[in-house]
């Protein structure tokens, strides 16, 4: 099939496409799954068979449309009614009022907390609002197992344009001239990586789709590849022709089986279209991808560890020099992006990249996707220009923290990244930025955190993170990120001494020096970025033996406060030690000899009558 | 500690083995296989792919050890994963955790002694705005609680009270 | 002939050497642990770092698995070089202290605390025993099992191996197995008696030998010893 046939069948898609007839899109990511979404899909299905409808509305499941916190979600095209938190018994309402009756459900809208408005529509939810979506746009109209969905979208018509018009040293400035950096973490700049690659000597050479995602509480990978694996494969095509490369693999990790199905059909149905295999689009150029999958190990998401991985051994990063793009994938060059760096070029290719460039920041252009999950109202996956402020995202876009509690950090750049404080919320987001205020860009999670967090308590956590993930080679960052996790383990137990924080910062800087790859080098991040930042909290638990956030449970007590205690017996029935006694309407009391912290009782208390000091 | 082979299982590894090319990268992939199917990776599966693939069985080892998604021991009729991502982790999953290792008295990695329930944790699943998350045989339990652990382990096994022996 | 410049002097190597084996063919020392000349380099003990580049740009690396390139600057002992250096053996102690190999390193580079608890496990996973094992005698009967820090060496299993020939080759070349100094006590952990001229064998064997094959002997404990022995004895007899 050839590239005017691929034109003639996207004409032939939108005319059988009535514009106008309703669609009842349902956000199915694997957040939303875990919500059921799947049994509402089915549902509408099954009650649109019922009432005979098939013709006058259609049912399409899509990729995930990034407001995680109020699936599952259901937006009404083409007017784009957005209808939140939707359950199985509002379904039939939905079908004979809006969908029949054109009158919108107010009780299924969103709600803004700060004005008590109802928001019918998506584009003017405040979570929506203030975002730039170019990438993930699309999500919310695609079936990702339907090619012909993105194909109405224009689909591979960056790639027909690339292969009818432009040689791959052109499509290499076009990426150069846009300022694309990688959307992986480290933020190097792709169309510089694609040359290298491209000037490799040997016939040879491999294309990479890195969607191994470790850093955790960073999905927004996941959501690409799961809803709109066409753009990535879009994106691999062109740079596959740019370099020089025959075969490509897209490595995802273990942990997302809905990414990997969706794109295995993906690649299925491009190969029918003659979009993979031999002669793309009646060209000379032939190009294939298979699907690698990951075997459940943070390091292996490092390039060189990867390389490791799909060669069938145990991934451990390799020595560089050489470089992966001279000597990769059984030492012929390869190339690796990220995800998001893939399903950033057809827009680029088809935009141009003077219009790519004009968004964002000097250094950093373009939109980048954060997860923005943790202590905050609207947990979702947002995109946004490269600059705009922390504050912005968190507070406008996020709705701030929950229960009304103050920020303390935001955490960005996963394991390898850093706390940011609040001082710093008017800090534009970009990848300079933020490596000078002591985190990194990373993968693009951002965990918000409240004043009942306890940053020693963090970067406790990190260290466990790397020292289990760590391969293990270099002794530096094996026993750095072990006797880091040790010392402040201690700290953590109330058992800190006065050189324990010099100690962690001159091991801290041993195992950024010594270690060979991306995981030792950065794995002092956590530590040095609290303690910067955090430093009295640390000092609290050394000097005081205390908690300030009331986390660590071997610094805490729970106590009843007796003014507020009902007597109703709750925290009682659900305390697994029996150490609170009491009876009905008397003022219950904590054996604190008894007491192993484990937080039932404060959970299970509707009168907040239990405090943590 | 050396597990004694079951009969009729060799010949399911060969079939399984027998699906992939015979090459190095093939390792990884067949014992992923071989895991789906047998929920862990008995000590004959290693040897006979050793063999087959002409790789050292200390190399295999080495690669089933390394990976998360392999366990080298079996495991027990459900497998129930709390996950640990920093979301979560902000959200209280170690008291959701520590929760868990209480009522069924076994660490992370183990197994129950009727084998019915193994423990695990995993580093992030994706579902962030669902933290503080369980996953019970694949199936996603969100928003968890304290008081909600006790319920699903019953939901399961409802006829053991996790408190007797 | 790739041309580079080690300390400040300016060097050639031949193509494929690494930064290591161009230094030491200048007697250029470098400390290693974990190499060893007919093995393949593995770079996993971080002791032959070296700093590599200009500033502002500079890093370290290991220079046992750094190969030689046109113009590289590499330089063997700056700060960061020792700093980092001391560190490691730090650690290392902290897993091994009874091994003699890493108390003379503690000794010749000035490692005089070690403010890590205590693990006494010996193993320090160079993997000098499974290069050995693999590479010389063709066996492949240990390797590395697991990750981070629960990361270790063994047979299949655990249990015996049908590949190992009991040839003895994993004892012989292991750094923690070697001649163990019957010294230091678990609370200090760092013996450096060398260091100190006092040396804890001494009572032990007749002839005074030195251990610190590194160092180079240098005869100053035994010297010391003999003064203070000459001086007892001088002491007691004048009674």
């Amino acid at each position: 099939m050839g590239i005017k046939k691929l034109e003639e069948i996207r004409g032939e898609i939108l005319k059988s496409r009535k514009k106008k007839k309703p669609t009842i899109t349902i956000c199915s990511g694997t957040g939303c799954h875990a919500y059921g979404c799947i049994k509402v899909a089915q549902a509408f299905e099954d009650e649109i068979k019922r009432q005979n409808l098939q013709d006058t509305v259609d049912v399409r499941t899509t990729g995930c449309h990034g407001f995680c916190e109020r699936g599952p979600i259901v937006v009404i095209q083409p007017e784009g009614i957005f209808y939140q938190r939707i359950q199985l018994k509002d379904i039939k309402e939905v079908i004979s009022e809006t969908i029949k009756g054109k009158k919108i459900i107010e009780r299924l809208l969103y709600v803004d907390p700060k004005t008590d408005e109802k928001i019918a529509y998506e584009k003017e939810v405040p979570f929506y609002k203030k975002q730039r979506r170019i990438i993930f746009e699309n999500n919310g109209f695609i079936d990702p197992t339907e090619i012909e969905d993105y194909i109405a979208l224009n689909g591979y018509s960056a790639l027909a344009k690339v292969l009818k018009q432009m040689t791959p040293q052109e499509v290499i400035e076009e990426i150069k001239k846009s300022g694309l950096r990688g959307r992986g973490g480290a933020g190097f700049p792709t169309g510089y990586k694609w040359d290298f690659a491209r000037k490799a000597k040997g016939d040879t050479k491999y294309v990479i789709c890195n969607c191994d995602e470790g850093d955790p509480g960073a999905y927004m990978d996941r959501s690409l590849l799961e809803g709109n694996p066409h753009s990535v494969i879009e994106g691999m095509l062109i740079g596959a022709y740019a370099i020089g490369a025959k075969e490509g693999f897209i490595y995802v990790r273990e942990e997302y089986p809905l990414a990997v199905e969706n794109a295995t059909i993906a690649l299925e149905q491009a190969k029918d279209f003659s979009l993979l295999g031999k002669n793309i689009l009646g060209t000379k150029f032939s190009f294939d991808i298979s699907i690698s999958k990951g075997a459940g190990a943070f390091v292996s998401g490092e390039e060189s560890a990867l390389l490791a991985c799909i060669e069938g051994r145990i991934g451990i990063p390799r020595q560089r020099p050489p470089y992966p793009a001279l000597k990769g994938l059984w030492g012929k060059p390869t190339n690796f992006n990220n995800v998001e760096t893939w399903a950033n070029v057809p827009f680029i290719i088809n935009k141009g990249a003077r219009w790519y460039s004009q968004i964002g920041t000097n250094g950093s252009k373009g939109t980048k996707i954060f997860s923005l999950v943790g202590k905050i109202n609207n947990t979702g996956l947002v995109e946004v220009p490269m600059g705009m402020t922390l504050r912005e995202i968190i507070f406008d876009i996020g709705g701030g923290i929950p229960g009304g509690k103050k920020f303390k950090a935001v955490q960005t750049g996963g394991p390898s990244g850093g706390c940011i404080p609040a001082e710093k919320l008017d800090l534009p987001i970009d990848y300079e930025s933020l490596t000078q205020a002591g985190s990194m860009m990373g993968s693009g999670g951002m965990i918000v955190m409240d004043e009942k967090t306890c940053m020693v308590d963090v970067a406790k956590y990190f260290l466990n993170f790397l020292r289990d993930e760590s391969c293990g080679k270099c002794l530096s960052c094996r026993e750095g990120t072990q006797r880091m996790w040790e010392i402040v383990k201690d700290i953590s137990e109330g058992k800190g001494k006065e050189e324990d924080l010099e100690l962690l910062e001159e091991l801290a800087n041993a195992t950024r020096d010594a270690s060979m790859c991306g995981l030792g080098q950065t794995a002092a991040n956590p530590v040095l970025s609290t303690i910067r930042y955090f430093r009295d909290e640390f000092e609290a638990h050394i000097r005081d033996k205390k908690c300030p956030a009331g986390v660590c449970i071997k610094l805490i007590r729970y106590s009843v406060i007796e003014e507020k205690c009902t007597g109703c017996l709750a925290c009682l029935k659900v305390c697994p030690q029996e150490a609170i006694s009491g009876e009905l309407k008397k003022v219950h009391v904590i054996d604190q000899n008894k007491c192993i912290k484990c937080g039932a009782c404060f959970e299970a208390c509707n009168f907040d009558a239990i405090k943590i000091m | 500690m050396w597990r004694e082979p079951v009969p009729g299982e060799a010949s399911e590894f060969e079939s399984i083995i027998k699906k992939h090319p015979r090459e190095k990268k093939s390792l990884i992939p067949i014992l992923q296989d071989i895991q789906a199917k047998f929920n862990f990776l008995p000590q004959d599966a290693l040897a006979l792919v050793s063999d087959t693939l002409k790789i050292p069985l200390i190399d295999v080892v080495s690669v089933a050890s390394f990976y998360n998604a392999f366990s080298l021991t079996p495991r027990g009729k459900h497998l129930i994963t709390v996950c640990m991502g920093t979301a979560c982790h902000v959200r209280g999953a170690p008291a959701i955790l520590e929760e868990f290792k209480r009522k069924l008295k076994i660490d992370v990695e183990e197994t129950t002694d009727d084998n019915f329930f193994t423990l695990e944790t995993v580093n992030c699943l994706g579902a962030c705005a669902l933290g503080p998350i369980t996953v019970i045989d694949g199936d996603y339990y969100g928003q968890m609680k304290i008081r909600k652990v006790d319920k699903l382990i019953r939901k399961f096994r409802p006829e053991k009270r996790s408190k007797t022996e | 002939m790739i041309n580079l410049r080690i300390n400040g002097l300016e060097v050639r190597a031949e193509e494929g050497w690494t930064v290591l084996e161009a230094a030491k063919f200048y007697g250029i020392e470098i400390p290693t642990l974990c190499y060893h000349e007919g093995l393949s380099p593995y770079g996993g003990c971080r002791l032959c770092l070296v700093e590599i580049g200009e500033r502002p740009r500079t890093k370290l690396a290991s220079s046992c698995t750094y190969p030689v390139e046109e113009g590289l600057v590499v330089r063997t002992d700056t700060r960061r070089v020792i700093e980092t250096r001391r560190m490691m053996i730090e650690l290392m102690l902290s897993i091994a202290p009874y091994s003699r190999v890493i108390q003379d390193l503690a000794s010749k580079f000035g490692v005089t605390k070690v403010r890590f608890k205590i693990r006494n496990e010996e193993c320090i996973l160079c993997g000098l025993c499974v290069r050995m094992c693999a590479e010389q005698m063709d066996g492949r009967a240990i390797g590395f099992q697991n990750r981070g820090y629960k990361r270790k060496i063994s047979t299949p299993f655990d249990i015996k191996s049908e590949e190992c020939r009991l040839c003895g080759g994993c004892i012989y070349i292991c750094p923690a197995c070697q001649l163990k100094c019957q010294g230091p006590q678990e609370v200090t952990a760092v013996c450096n008696a060398c260091l100190t001229m006092e040396p804890t064998c001494l009572d032990t064997y007749d002839e005074l030998q030195c251990w610190m094959y590194d160092v180079g002997r240098c005869g100053t404990c035994v010297r010391e010893k003999k003064e203070k022995t000459e001086s007892k004895e001088q002491a007691r007899s004048s009674k």
